[in-house]
């Protein structure tokens, strides 16, 4: 398998942003009507990440008038022609499975306060205190 | 025709230039080296016997161990003959790469397919099995009666029951090459093949 992994790493896209489960995204998608292409946005919570490589896909789920909608997305897709993140999620889980059962107030997300700086200057992935 | 010994490594996608998916199978394939000729004078048939992969020469058998030694070639894990591939264009000890093969050829695959125990009627031979309910009881993944009364007395010869299933050799056909790479040989074909990651196959033109 990691033959496969480093055989295709070259192929891998270098444009699309750092994100994970409990962010919220926007995610632009090629949609091609006819000889026309236009470009389709899909909003909403990243539930889950899952694979590797050329297989990694991802999973938006949003609200759409009192509907919940979710999308799996190839991340390496050209279709995909550009991920926007536009809130980072603080959550405690990898796969955010539990927010179909939950609506409303119930079903935010808290948001990730800023990193702090760390002595040597490097930007310290961990969330302050969590009360 | 020609063809190549290999190995599966394992199955990823590829995107169309299009955006559609492409499912395929990562296969390293060779360096083989020509270690034999058929010819029909003395043989009565063409053809090139190929050897791939490593194994310890103490575990290679001694007469594989004196064919390598004689013909002056590399001792390998693995020897095929690949029939009515013309010997005329290889000599022995000459090393073939995956290069013969260019993208968009269409290949056959030969391998193992994967061994899945004894299996009963339902999983070897796709019967129905019968109801889940009316009654029905102690029999739910039976194939039912196997033969007649007076005539026949016996039961038909090829009669489909459970028994061992998988671990037979398969042959795929009809498969498109959708990239090469000589200098890590390794091949990507559209679709599957038969056998687990890390089996032997013999992938030919055609």
């Amino acid at each position: 398998m990691h033959r496969i992994l480093n055989w295709t790493q070259d192929k891998l896209r270098a444009d699309l942003p750092d994100f994970k489960a409990g962010d919220t995204v926007n995610v632009s998608v090629r949609v091609i009507e006819g000889d026309k292409e236009r470009l389709q946005a899909f909003q909403g919570v990243v539930i889950q990440r899952r694979g590797g490589g050329m297989d990694e896909t991802f999973t938006v789920r949003k609200v759409s008038m009192g509907v919940g909608v979710e999308r799996i997305f190839p991340l390496q897709s050209p279709n995909i022609a550009a991920i926007e993140v536009l809130r980072r999620g603080e959550v405690r889980r990898a796969r955010l499975t539990y927010l179909r059962s939950r609506k409303g107030k119930a079903a935010r997300i808290r948001e990730k306060t800023t990193p702090r700086e760390s002595e040597s200057g490097t930007l310290v992935e961990k969330a302050v205190s969590k009360d | 025709m020609t063809g190549l010994l290999g190995k599966k490594i394992g199955m990823t996608r590829v995107f169309s230039a299009k955006g559609r998916h492409i499912p395929v199978t990562v296969v390293e394939l060779g360096p083989c080296q020509v270690t034999g000729l058929r010819t029909p004078e003395r043989d009565g048939y063409f053809a090139v016997q190929l050897g791939f992969g490593f194994r310890r020469p103490k575990l290679i058998n001694q007469p594989m161990t004196e064919h390598f030694k004689k013909l002056g070639v590399t001792a390998s894990r693995w020897t095929r003959e690949i029939r009515d591939m013309a010997p005329a264009d290889v000599k022995v000890g000459e090393i073939l790469h995956c290069d013969i093969f260019s993208v968009g050829d269409r290949v056959k695959v030969t391998a193992t397919s994967k061994g899945r125990g004894f299996q009963g009627v339902m999983k070897r031979h796709g019967f129905s099995g019968s109801n889940a309910s009316h009654g029905t009881h102690e029999f739910f993944r039976h194939g039912g009666a196997i033969g007649a009364h007076t005539y026949p007395g016996r039961v038909w010869k090829n009669l489909r029951m459970p028994g061992r299933m998988g671990a037979e050799q398969v042959t795929v056909r009809d498969l498109e090459v959708v990239r090469v790479d000589p200098d890590a040989n390794l091949v990507m074909l559209k679709g599957s093949i038969p056998g687990p990651p890390g089996g032997f196959l013999i992938v030919r033109k055609g």
